[in-house]
């Protein structure tokens, strides 16, 4: 269905390849999954697929592409909105009316779909997607899993033979995106559209997945059976990563597989509990808020909170979109709207807001290091030195624009650790980052406790709840709902479980790391 | 039948508009400030009983405060500088004493009720005009008055969607942008040459990167829904419809000129003047013609296209028919009803027929069909 025949892609501003002779084949009716880590090409690769690249991006692309049975290599994109169908990461930023039946419309008043028709096919994605109640409501107005399932829907809505999705979870919360990979997969099966989906929460599709695309780091790509490619690939999810460590045969995709294969296992830690290591002890607290509430014009987004930072602890904050996760954050650090209640720190409070990007505003990483010096009457270099430390690849003289979300981060770490505070808030940083990238943060938000600060990281993820962080609190309509040591709250929960704890239940392991720990005995 | 005319479906995205102007051209019209009272009234009516609770129905507030500070302009100006005075002084202002070659001017002074008059008279005209306009703009959604641009118009349309869309987002992107500044400048020591050459860093650039950001992606994604599709016109017909354009653009041009500086001038065909009309209809002709070499191209169709029954032309007749009303009025032969005499502190009317003209521009609250609520679930919208 779609071919890609040693097809090559450089940017005009660098030398680097982006993609490096990409040859493969996927079949009609299957599901591709494309993995590789943040930054290696994943979406450059899906933006061949319709042309979006080199043709909306610049760039040099050799090489032949074929849908189909049509060479499409040269085609402008509009001209293939009847093949594929593109679905980005930000649902919002794509919506061009402001209605959501109108927005299904949209393509297929483009591609002149007959008026009757046009009517029977709005009427019948609605009911696809199951949003018919929606029909009418304002696209601002609704959640973020509902915009991208309409998003999903105007393309679908104009029947292209193949739809491409480039990380359409990246931006919601795991609730929505578990809303939008069900329909994914359901779309897959009733439909049986070729998918290209590139997906960094590659634990809830792969079992759906017929072929995988790897996007290695040097532009190289591999084209292969799922269970094959993850075998190879660098980045895993936890549960492939504990069935390659344990030498599993075949490697398990699904929890109820990884629980088959770890019976054995776990019928001897029934028997004799596992050792599990300690849970580390908290320092003196460093910050104490008392009933917080924060309101906004009709809503009260934080409900009478009381909490605790200790020196040297990581606490993971939790809880769905809306929760008041970062209404609270806000309101400890000083800077946003606070209705009641007192902070007491004589500490210094940084807070990294979730769009880190944000606060970069000069034209190089240079500069901002700069500036961070100066900010905090340190000598000029301190904040490049530190930068350096935590991610030592990047490059000084970009533009922070321009570097990936999780360099981002770093850099605003980095302007923000360097003023030396001892209480730091993170908000959402997970978002958009690969296992990878998570590894790297994981890391720093560990040297950060170890230096004995406190931190407080707002996240949906759980495995990076798990591997950092030693306190968990759970959010919910702005009041706390559980607060506890990571492992008691994390391994007893349902939703908030990891995939080695739902493996391992009732025997609360949480990391791959602890599970190997204690299989070795 | 009267069920299937009151069924609830959104109007024709001209016809609101039409029906404003005709209200905004009965405003221009008159001075009487309880006929512009009465214009406001019967336009706040009809706004909010048939806009529905679309979010750009929202604005009609904004353009209500944005009237008021135009009246306490206009009067406020009155009383700064003065202008029309008149015997009746309320109020005596120490005058500011300017140099001599800013003659003309003068600051504060002695204040009369017929400047004040005057003011409020013209402001209140002018505010009516603007309500009138923004009543127009909160009825029907702006994008959909841009779909029901004719097929050559869709390149401007498009220009104008993606504005309109990222307007609002920069707003957006302004409040976060503020709220993470306040978070960078709230902690560090402060650095004040640092921030104040801050304000255009730390704001304007994020913002506009943002909004850049943000066009791209809109742009991109009208790409790949096939928007522009097959629609590209050779080098000649573009030209050949340039050509025309402009062509016809100028003809009229010219005719405006001999419209409004030397009318009647030319040869006469009965009582048409020929010039006059034939300057028309070429201009008129060179631009539709224009506009069909390009249009042709666009082959796209409407989802619900707007169409226009009856409910549209019982709008339309009630905008227009009080317009007219207003003007038979002028000619009439008491036309001082509409301008109140202010010297001669004339106490302003409403007569009979400037009333009929309030309440005919009244009955589209009653005579439309409701709109459509965004809330609804309701399958069935007209007969469509």
């Amino acid at each position: 269905m779609i071919r890609f025949e040693d097809v090559t892609l450089r940017y005009p501003s660098s030398d680097l390849l982006r993609l490096d002779s990409a040859t493969f084949e996927i079949e009609e009716g299957e599901l591709c999954l494309v993995i590789g880590p943040t930054g290696s090409g994943k979406s450059t690769l899906l933006g061949c697929v319709n042309n979006l690249v080199p043709r909306f991006t610049g760039g040099t692309r050799t090489g032949r592409i074929t849908i189909d049975g049509v060479e499409t290599t040269t085609l402008p994109t509009r001209e293939l909105a009847t093949t594929v169908g593109y679905v980005g990461q930000d649902p919002l930023a794509g919506f061009v009316t402001d209605i959501v039946e109108e927005e299904l419309a949209y393509s297929m008043e483009q591609l002149g779909v007959d008026e009757a028709e046009m009517r029977r096919r709005v009427e019948e994605t609605l009911d696809l997607l199951g949003i018919a109640e929606l029909r009418r409501r304002p696209l601002r107005t609704l959640s973020g899993g509902q915009q991208q399932r309409v998003a999903i829907g105007s393309v679908i809505a104009s029947a292209p033979k193949v739809l491409v999705l480039d990380e359409p979870t990246s931006a919601l919360d795991p609730i929505a995106a578990e809303e939008v990979l069900a329909l994914i997969s359901r779309l897959v099966r009733d439909l049986g559209t070729t998918v290209l989906l590139a997906e960094h929460r590659m634990e809830r599709v792969i079992e759906f997945a017929d072929s995988m695309l790897l996007v290695e780091p040097d532009a190289t790509v591999h084209h292969g059976p799922v269970r094959q490619i993850l075998r190879q690939a660098p980045i895993k999810p936890p549960l492939v990563e504990l069935g390659v460590r344990q030498g599993w045969e075949p490697l398990p995709l699904t929890i109820r597989e990884g629980r088959r294969l770890a019976a054995p296992q776990r019928r001897d830690w029934t028997q004799s509990p596992p050792p599990l290591p300690p849970a580390p002890t908290a320092g003196d607290p460093v910050l104490e808020a008392t009933g917080i509430v924060v309101e906004y014009p009709g809503v009260v987004a934080v409900r009478d909170v009381d909490l605790t930072l200790h020196r040297g602890e990581v606490t993971a904050l939790m809880g769905r979109n809306g929760c008041g996760k970062s209404s609270l954050m806000w309101a400890i650090q000083g800077a946003g709207t606070k209705s009641a209640g007192r902070v007491v720190s004589d500490r210094r409070i940084s807070l990294v807001p979730q769009t880190a990007s944000d606060l970069l505003y000069l034209t190089s990483v240079e500069a901002e290091c700069r500036a961070g010096d100066a900010a905090a009457d340190l000598a000029p270099g301190t904040t490049a030195a530190l930068l350096r430390s935590l991610v030592p690849t990047i490059d000084m003289a970009s533009h922070p624009r321009d570097l990936s979300e999780g360099q981002k981060i770093a850099v605003v770490l980095a302007v923000e650790l360097v003023g030396n505070p001892d209480v730091v808030l993170l908000d959402e940083p997970t978002r958009g980052l690969d296992y990878q990238a998570k590894a790297t943060l994981a890391r720093i938000i560990d040297d950060m406790a170890q230096a004995g600060r406190a931190v407080l990281v707002a996240t949906h993820d759980v495995e990076m709840a798990a591997t950092t962080c030693h306190r968990v609190v759970v959010m919910a309509e702005g009041e706390v709902v559980s607060d506890g040591p990571a492992r008691d709250v994390l391994a007893s929960s349902q939703l908030l479980a990891t995939q080695v704890s739902k493996v391992t239940s009732p025997v609360p392991l949480l990391t791959v790391e602890e599970f190997c720990n204690a299989a070795r005995g | 039948m009267i069920r299937r005319y009151f069924l609830p479906r959104p109007l024709h995205p001209y016809v609101w508009w039409l029906w404003a102007i005709g209200l905004a051209v009965m405003a221009s019209g008159t001075t009487n400030p309880l006929l512009l009272a009465g214009i406001i009234a019967v336009v706040c009516l009809v706004t909010v009983s048939r806009c529905g609770d679309n979010p750009w129905a929202k604005g009609f507030k904004l353009y209500l405060i944005l009237g008021a500070f135009i009246v306490l302009l206009r009067v406020a100006f009155r009383i700064v500088f003065g202008g029309g005075d008149g015997p009746t002084v309320l109020l005596h202002l120490p005058t500011v004493p300017l140099p001599s070659w800013v003659a003309g001017i003068r600051l504060l002074g002695p204040v009369s009720l017929e400047s004040l008059l005057y003011g409020l008279y013209d402001g209140l005209r002018l505010a009516t005009m603007i309500i009138c306009l923004g009543a127009a703009n909160s009825l029907v959604n702006p994008k959909r008055l841009l779909a029901a641009l004719p097929a050559a118009m869709y390149e401007l349309g498009t220009i104008l969607v993606v504005s309109f869309s990222v307007f609002p987002q920069l707003g957006e992107s302004l409040v976060r942008v503020m709220r993470v500044r306040r978070l960078r400048g709230g902690q560090t020591t402060p650095k004040s040459r640092r921030r104040r050459l801050g304000v255009v860093e730390t704001i304007i650039v994020p913002v506009l990167s943002d909004a850049l950001d943000r066009s791209i992606a809109l742009a991109a994604s009208m790409e790949v829904r096939g928007y522009g599709r097959g629609g590209q016109a050779s080098g000649a017909e573009r030209a050949a419809s340039t050509l025309l354009g402009m062509g016809g653009i100028i003809v009229l041009s010219v005719w405006s000129y001999f419209l409004l500086a030397q009318p009647g001038i030319g040869p006469h065909l009965g009582r048409v003047n020929v010039l006059e009309v034939g300057l028309l209809i070429m201009g008129v002709a060179g631009i539709v013609v224009a506009m069909g070499i390009i249009g042709r191209h666009v082959q796209r169709t409407r989802y619900r296209r707007d169409r226009w029954r009856l409910p549209e032309t019982v709008v339309l007749v009630c905008g227009l028919l009080p317009a007219y009303l207003v003007h038979l009025v002028a000619n009439g032969p008491d036309p001082s009803v509409l301008d109140p005499s202010i010297p001669q502190h004339q106490w302003p009317v409403v007569t009979g027929p400037l009333a009929l003209a309030l309440l005919i521009g009244a009955l589209p609250a009653f005579l439309t069909p409701p709109p459509v609520l965004s809330t609804s679930t309701n399958n069935e919208e007209g007969l469509s």
